[in-house]
């Protein structure tokens, strides 16, 4: 700022001593309600030991719930059996029920398995590994470590069932190495007793032996054992992890998108292009003989099991019914009772004074207490929700009717009365067309905000979407799910704001009534 | 206007202007009635779907409607006091319907807070520090949303979106979010109803911004004060009044809020409320609503007092603001 003299500066505050001779109590009031704040947040630190929750919160997780609204993750577990490879996906895997995904790679080989399912010791493994690898040569795949070790195989293969002869052995086809791709220049490399992974320029190799999970070089901070020989994760960043154990290797391979979001697997459409889909509905042969491919796509769809697509929009509709219905009926007991409520319009004071405190009570039980009560009377439900928001809401519209009606202009009122109208007539001429663009504003203003309400009542039982959500968030993996019911709700939200200026503006012209 | 637009053959003006209103009167009718008819179809469609929704249909559960109401009948009208100031009772039977001294908070050996008093206290306190925040945090964006203050249209937009997305974002989401992460208490309750409540407090700060005097701001311009100057010497001293006005509004809300969110597992009394009706303790939940409506009677009681000192009749405005 521009500088004064010092001799300007003493004729200045000499000229104005008011302005510049301030009182110390009024100096002082601004440091005093800023310490008062910074004591009051202190105090609020300790009594909710904030510092505490802060540090036993588990960011990790969080990490992973956030990347669930947005993706969703693979597990194939590739359990390490001595001379193979067992892979398998969990159930209800996102893939359907024979996953054989591309960023999987597998090297296919004949073996030797004992036929009891014994578990293979570990002098057993290394005969048995031998056999493998001959098997794999037998398949005409050849990669570069295994060409090295095929040709001393045969020896090893010949001695195999010598060893142990009174095992029966059956031979089959199975994975020998599997290399696991996460994109980029991550991958991980799996072999019965080797573990290799690789993150950009860097790579790691384990060795799995007697129960142990040994790493070759010093481990960089990305991959954690907390002690020796102990199990292995490696962190590839956004795209997944590995956790390397002696007996199995567990992979989280995460995707960016909704996974299913159409059909789920066990729809006859999963896992076809959008074009594929398309010439069926419109043109292919019924898939399934009882009804036409457009109804079975659109059942599909509503019932997938993992989006609950139908479900959740019947949850929102009974949301949205539930805030109009409220609103209105709010509406339509409120206006006639504020009609009496206000002290211009009927001098019975004591009526008057019962009706406001009425307001007062309804307002001030709180919805959350209604739907509380209403859940229990009605059952869990919209109505439960609709009665509880039209209770809430008589309250609050009748005080703000009752408000709006005591400050009105009484001339117009008395214009009508020296025309000789009845009251009736001066209450639908006189005072009507004042205040009625005002209620409807008003009401319209709340039917927006209570579709948000409705939203949260929900999840105490009273019907509609909230409780929905809330299940979905109490599970903590369907996160993606929680995305989409919060996506549709602020598309409602954002769609009934917008309806509602836009009827507010056309009623009454601006955006009015202060309730803002 | 397609009257006027006629040749006035053989028509008085006086015939005119009745034909014209007449038309106008009867589009209107026909609006008006329509509009209603809409309406009355959409709440009866609404109607129906709500009750063939519902668990228990309307009318097979009316004449049931008032036994839950007996159901909250306590044994006798101390049993309320009792609970609420966690007395013995002498129907102790060691069930948890009637262990009202169980819940007491002691201070001191022989000092004790009633539990509920003291739930209540968390829930105001919920409410009170996530109205602070929210006003922080509202006031330091509001200023760079106001299209007076900020030249910058991206900033503004940017600015804009942000409160937008905080304001609308559903508060149970925010709350079950850091409940998963923080456990259960009172840090997910307020983390939630904070940053609902900078969204909201953020709109109706810059809004008031917008319509503040610019002269004082001017004047500093002139003398070469920087942003934050003008904005802190020029601007704030007008706006405070209002911004303390819909802050205390504000945390009218959000006591309700709170006690909302304690209900889903943010702690405090809405929690409390919830475990009592759900497991038909009737002392119990009387004790609670009557301690809420006090409550929230009182504090809106105080907030308009308040707000009444700090800015007169003028801008009384009850709203909800969110």
């Amino acid at each position: 700022m521009a500088t004064l003299t010092a001799s300007e500066a003493e004729s200045l505050a000499e000229r104005h001593p008011d302005i510049f001779a301030v009182p110390l109590r009024k100096r002082l009031a601004g440091w005093l309600i800023g310490f008062g704040i910074v004591a009051y947040l202190s105090f609020a630190w300790w009594f909710f030991s904030v510092g505490q929750v802060l540090s036993g919160a588990n960011w990790e997780i969080a990490d992973a719930y956030m990347a669930d609204w947005i993706s969703y993750e693979i597990q194939p577990s590739l359990a390490l059996k001595g001379n193979h490879l067992e892979i398998t996906y969990p159930r209800f895997s996102p893939l359907g029920d024979n996953p054989d995904p591309d960023w999987v790679e597998k090297r296919m080989g004949t073996v030797e398995i004992p036929e009891r399912g014994t578990p293979v010791t570990p002098d057993n493994g290394a005969a048995k590994a031998g056999a493998g690898f001959l098997g794999n040569m037998n398949s005409s795949n050849s990669g570069g470590f295994l060409g090295q070790l095929g040709t001393s195989a045969p020896g090893a293969a010949t001695t195999a069932p010598a060893n142990t002869p009174q095992e029966p052995v059956r031979r089959e086809e199975a994975v020998l190495e599997a290399t696991v791709h996460f994109g980029g220049e991550k991958s991980v490399e799996i072999l019965p007793g080797l573990v290799r992974v690789q993150r950009g320029e860097e790579m790691l190799t384990f060795e799995i032996e007697d129960g142990r999970v040994i790493a070759r070089d010093p481990l960089p901070d990305w991959a954690i054992q907390r002690e020796p020989g102990a199990k292995v994760t490696a962190y590839l960043g956004f795209a997944g992890r590995v956790e390397i154990r002696d007996d199995v290797v567990k992979i989280r391979r995460r995707f960016l998108g909704w996974e299913n979001f159409f059909f789920d697997t066990r729809s006859a459409f999963f896992g076809r292009s959008v074009g594929e889909v398309a010439h069926l509905v419109f043109f292919g042969e019924r898939l399934d003989p009882d009804s036409s491919n457009t109804a079975l796509a659109w059942q599909d769809f509503l019932n997938n099991t993992e989006w609950q697509h139908g479900d959740v929009w019947l949850k929102l509709f009974q949301t949205i019914v539930m805030a109009f219905v409220g609103t209105v009926f709010a509406t339509l007991l409120a206006f006639p009772l504020a009609f009496a409520a206000a002290r211009n319009i009927n001098p019975n004071r004591a009526v008057n004074f019962l009706l406001k405190r009425f307001f007062d009570f309804l307002r001030s039980v709180d919805m959350l207490i209604w739907a509380l009560f209403f859940t229990r009377a009605f059952g869990p439900g919209p109505l439960a929700g609709i009665s509880a928001i039209f209770v809430t809401d008589t309250g609050t519209f009748g005080k703000l009717y009752s408000e709006t009606l005591e400050n009105i202009d009484d001339k117009q009122r008395e214009g009508v009365r020296s025309v000789g109208a009845g009251p009736a007539e001066v209450q639908r001429y006189g005072v009507m067309p004042q205040v009625l663009p005002v209620f409807i504003s008003q009401s319209l203003y709340f039917w927006e905000s209570n579709t948000r309400s409705a939203t949260i009542i929900g999840a105490v039982g009273a019907g509609g979407i909230g409780l929905k959500l809330w299940e979905a968030m109490r599970t903590n993996s369907d996160w993606e799910n929680v995305a989409y019911m919060v996506l549709l709700i602020l598309l409602v939200v954002f769609i009934f704001d917008n309806i509602s200026n836009l009827l507010r503006r056309k009623l009454i012209g601006t955006d009015a009534a202060g309730t803002r | 206007m397609s009257v006027t637009n006629r040749p006035p053959v053989s028509l008085s003006p006086g015939h005119a202007i009745e034909v014209h209103w007449q038309a106008l009167a009867a589009r209107r009718r026909f609006y008006t009635i329509g509009g209603l008819l809409l309406m009355f179809a959409a709440l009866s469609g609404s109607l129906w779907f709500a009750n063939e929704s519902n668990a228990g249909k309307f009318f097979d559960r009316l004449p049931y409607f008032f036994d839950f109401v007996g159901q909250l009948m306590p044994r006798d009208g101390w049993e309320v006091w009792r609970a609420l100031f966690d007395l013995p009772s002498p129907y102790d039977d060691g069930s948890l319907k009637f262990d009202y001294p169980d819940g007491r908070v002691y201070v001191t050996d022989g000092f004790y807070i009633p539990e509920y008093f003291y739930d209540m206290l968390e829930t105001i306190n919920i409410a009170l520090v996530s109205t602070l925040i929210g006003f922080g945090f509202g006031f330091v964006l509001c200023f760079l949303a106001a299209s007076n203050l900020t030249s910058r249209r991206w900033l503004r937009w940017f600015v804009r979106r942000f409160m937008e997305i905080l304001r609308a974002f559903p508060e149970i989401v925010i709350a079950g979010f850091f409940l998963a992460v923080l456990s259960i208490g009172a840090v997910p309750a307020i983390i939630a109803v904070a940053i609902h409540t900078i969204g909201a407090l953020g709109k109706l700060f810059f809004e008031v911004v917008e319509n503040a005097d610019l002269r004082p701001e001017e004047g500093l311009r002139a003398v070469g004060a920087n942003w934050v100057e003008r904005v802190w010497f020029g601007i704030v001293p007008q706006v405070l009044p209002n911004f303390l006005s819909y802050g205390l509004l504000r945390l009218e809300i959000n006591v309700r809020a709170s006690t909302i969110i304690g209900a889903v597992g943010g702690g405090g009394i809405g929690e409390a409320l919830r475990l009592s009706i759900s497991r038909g303790h009737e002392a119990k939940t009387l004790a609670i609503v009557l301690l809420l409506f006090c409550t929230i009677t009182a504090v809106d009681q105080f907030s308009a007092w308040l707000r009444r000192r700090i800015v007169g009749s003028q801008s009384f405005d009850f709203g909800r603001g969110d």
